[in-house]
């Protein structure tokens, strides 16, 4: 598990290495020039000149990626070319809005989805079992914008129970306030993430209940459920817990859409806002951060996997142990 | 839709019925009726500009204008909403016969949110700000013919230009007179004004409270909170639940009429200062030649655009120059739309058969639905239009740069700006040196009036020479719960004064 564990971090070192290069590369090869959003219309050749020097976007590309990397290395994810205010602390608050927002949507995608998705499978035959299969297969095909705009006419317009959109100004100073204002993009993610994930339970669930030795725990005396319980769930859940792990990050990469449907000053809304103004840094430090999140995740997920069944620790390390 | 209306009008009427109750029975002991209102109310304004930084002459954007202009800091003048410069930190001016000169005299008793007072090194301070190397101001070129400022005492400033300027006064609007000693612009302020900063949170709000030291009449509320949308239908929807009291700039003209029929807001139509225009290469064939020029334009029928685009809403324009500009007159007669003599005039420019051009159109809107107007329009008069749909950069690059096109669509934001038409060099290339003069003449007048004459002249040249084509004024509509009074309307260049807004309670 050891040597697992050291592959596996050497592993995610390179890979954000990696991403970090691409990351870098692609940003320069979009077409446009930063100076242009920081001058006006009016601007000389010589303010436009100016403009790219202060942000160091004139010197050589080689020259401007090992400056990031070092900034990078001791903690510091630059400076934006629009505001010239640090990234790294905007990026910190912004987590205060994406983190809650995506894990609240998580759990509560994972509380409705693995229920429904077991009862789809094992209530196949009923009607409701079919009813619940139907409605997951429609929810993969609603967008998520789409999703947040009934909401709001619901909830937020007609009701007025909940706000429709924005964060409070002192963000979790008032938790009761900041609750409410995350509780319609959390229902709203956890609606469209629950409706593919009981798509992926269900099918899990299926597979452990043709299995020959679910067959056997019943034929031994096991009643269904202390079947499923010792040997049914642990096996439905290894490959559902890689689909959670890619279902975690598309959420915090995909929370730009909901960000802005609910107008909440999260990662997503500050990714969307530098890519409008070519604001390299910020787009690196969003990206950079989520990169990072995303392997972490994807690290987790593997490791749990591993410790819920033991036949993978034997095969993907190497057959030692 | 309509059953919808209805619950909304329902939920409108309970929540305005619930805060009469509460406004009747509060301890405030203000009350809806009437004319008063709650002189410690938090008025919460929605905006789609939201600042970068709080420095405006650190790339700080609209937004830092909207919030912080006249609100938090002061110029020596100040412009006001109906376009007229006045004195605001400066009591008084005297100008040199030469008019080379001028001597600003300070107001007394002013303070800084600091507790500083307002001393004349302070002006100095912050115009060097706005002329430094490093300064991203838009108004860095209008005040580069500033040669010498000098500060003989305490209360006095003695700027020397390097040649006359009579916008010098008008132009000294826009400098934010800043502590001199204030560090931090970017993320905190020291200005003048009647509100100092509560807090800024990125990405989301902007808060001002009632500064108590101000200098003149106290702020008619004791909070304000700009709130930031990115997306318009966001920034309706928190107007539509009162989560914000009023929306700055409307963007969507399909989300008004929900507002024009509820009882409970007001919808208000002022005048921007954006013009659309469809640019012409002066310097490209065929629109070097005038006849040209004006055909196109009396082949395009604007109001329809307008129409089209704006509902309602938003004014035709026959020139460069808005109703708030001094020198404004209503030109729209000039090659006014008229299919038989825009015909008239392509055959006696040659082009009886008509000729096709590419129009490089910015890839956002209104731009778009123009130029396919645009296009269904001149197709009348036997013109074939190619649409070149070009992203804001390469809008910069290729027509504003290297002048490499035949006409484009673009949206001018400021006012008086009818001056770019005195520089031959500007990208759309309108070349009449009789107008170059009158430009450089009008600057160097020695009253408003001279000036004002000169510039009616470049006014009704250009309309005449067709220089553009003025496609429309964008309109400038503010949405407001009725509860509100007291909020501009016409918004010059993106300011919003807040100090006089009223909400009953």
């Amino acid at each position: 598990m050891a040597r697992y564990l050291a592959r596996r971090l050497a592993f995610l070192a390179v890979s954000l290495a990696l991403a970090s290069v691409v990351l870098f590369v692609l940003l320069r090869m979009l077409p446009g020039d930063p100076a242009n959003a920081l001058t006006s219309v009016g601007a000389s050749p010589e303010q436009i000149a100016a403009a790219r020097h202060a942000i160091g976007s004139d010197r050589p590309l080689p020259e401007q990626f090992t400056h990031w990397i070092g900034q990078l290395a001791s903690g510091d994810l630059g400076t934006s070319f629009v505001s010239s205010l640090p990234v790294g602390p905007e990026v910190a608050a912004r987590m205060d809005v994406t983190v809650p927002l995506t894990l609240a949507a998580f759990v509560l995608a994972v509380l409705i989805a693995v229920p429904a998705g077991f009862t789809a499978a094992h209530k196949r035959h009923t009607w409701y079992g079919a009813l619940l299969n139907g409605v997951s297969q429609l929810g993969i095909a609603i967008p998520v914008f789409w999703l947040g705009m009934i909401l709001i006419a619901v909830f937020a317009l007609n009701a007025g129970w909940l706000p429709s959109g924005g964060f409070p100004q002192d963000g979790w100073a008032d938790p009761a306030e900041a609750v409410r204002s995350l509780v319609l993009p959390v229902v709203t993610i956890a609606l469209v993430m629950s409706a593919s994930l009981i798509r992926y339970v269900r099918s899990a669930t299926l597979d452990v209940l043709g299995s020959d030795y679910l067959r056997t725990a019943r034929a031994l005396g096991s009643s269904f459920g202390g079947a499923m319980r010792r040997h049914g769930l642990r096996n439905a859940s290894v490959p559902v817990i890689s689909v959670l792990g890619i279902e975690l990050a598309s959420t915090l990469l995909g929370a730009v859409v909901v960000e802005s449907v609910y107008a909440l000053p999260g990662l997503g809304s500050m990714l969307a806002t530098g890519i409008a103004q070519h604001d390299y840094p910020v787009i690196q430090g969003v990206l950079f951060v989520s990169t990072l999140a995303v392997l972490l995740i994807g690290f987790v997920a593997d490791l749990a996997q591993r410790i819920i069944d033991p036949r993978l620790r034997g095969r993907l390390s190497g057959g030692s142990r | 839709m309509s059953t919808k209306k209805n619950v909304l009008y329902a939920t409108a009427a309970v929540a305005a019925l619930a805060l009469t109750v509460t406004a009747c029975g509060g301890s405030g002991g203000t009350s809806a009726s009437g004319g008063t209102w709650d002189k410690d109310a938090v008025v919460n304004i929605g905006s789609l500009y939201e600042p970068q930084n709080l420095d405006n002459t650190a790339g700080g954007g609209q937004g830092v204008t909207e919030a912080l202009n006249g609100n938090v800091y002061e110029g020596l003048f100040r412009l006001t909403d109906d376009g007229d410069v006045e004195k605001l930190l400066a009591q008084d001016y005297q100008t040199s016969a030469d008019g080379l000169t001028y001597t600003f005299t300070l107001r007394d008793g002013v303070k800084f949110h600091s507790g500083k007072e307002l001393g004349s090194e302070d002006v100095k301070y912050s115009l060097e700000k706005v002329l430094a190397d490093d300064s991203q101001s838009a108004r860095k070129s209008n005040l580069e013919v500033v040669k010498d400022i000098a500060t003989p005492d305490k209360r006095t400033v003695k700027i020397t230009l390097s040649k006359k300027s009579i916008s010098f006064v008008y132009n000294l609007s826009y400098v934010w007179i800043i502590n001199s000693q204030a560090e931090n612009l970017k993320t905190t302020e020291d200005g003048t004004g009647p509100y100092a900063l509560n807090k800024w949170t990125r990405g989301s709000a902007l808060s001002l409270n009632r500064f108590a030291g101000y200098w003149g009449d106290a702020a008619a509320n004791k909070q304000v909170v700009f709130h930031y949308y990115k997306d318009a239908s966001a920034l309706n929807n928190a107007l539509l639940t009162n989560a914000v009291d009023v929306v700055t700039s409307e963007q969507s003209p399909d989300a008004l009429e929900q507002f024009k029929s509820n009882g409970t807001y007001k919808v208000n139509d002022g005048n921007s200062t954006t013009k659309l225009l469809l640019a012409f290469n002066d310097k490209a064939k065929p629109f070097t030649d005038v006849k040209v020029r004006q055909a196109v334009s009396a082949a395009i029928d604007d109001k329809k655009l307008l129409e089209s685009v704006w509902g309602g809403y938003g004014k035709q324009i026959g020139s460069m120059v808005p109703p708030t500009d001094p020198w404004y007159e209503d030109l729209t007669d000039v090659n006014a739309h008229d299919v038989t003599k825009a015909k008239k005039l392509l055959s006696e420019a040659g082009y009886a058969k008509g000729f096709s051009f590419t129009l490089d159109t910015p890839n956002y809107d209104p731009h778009p639905t123009a130029a396919t107007f645009i296009k269904s329009q001149l197709a009348k008069v036997g013109i074939t239009v190619k649409i070149n749909t070009i992203t804001p950069d390469e809008w910069y690059t290729k027509v504003y740069k290297n002048h490499d096109f035949s006409a484009t669509l673009q949206e001018h934001v400021n006012d008086r700006d009818l001056v770019w038409y005195g520089n031959p060099d500007f990208y759309w290339g309108y070349d009449n040196p009789q107008v170059t003069k009158w430009v450089e003449q009008a600057e160097e007048a020695s009253s408003t009036a001279d000036q004002t004459e000169l510039l009616k002249k470049v006014n009704r040249q250009t309309a005449e020479d067709a220089a553009s084509d003025w496609l429309y004024l964008y309109p400038q509509i503010v949405v407001a719960n009725d509860k509100l009074s007291g909020y501009p309307l016409n918004g010059l260049n993106s300011q919003f004064y807040a100090y006089d807004i009223k909400k009953k309670g």
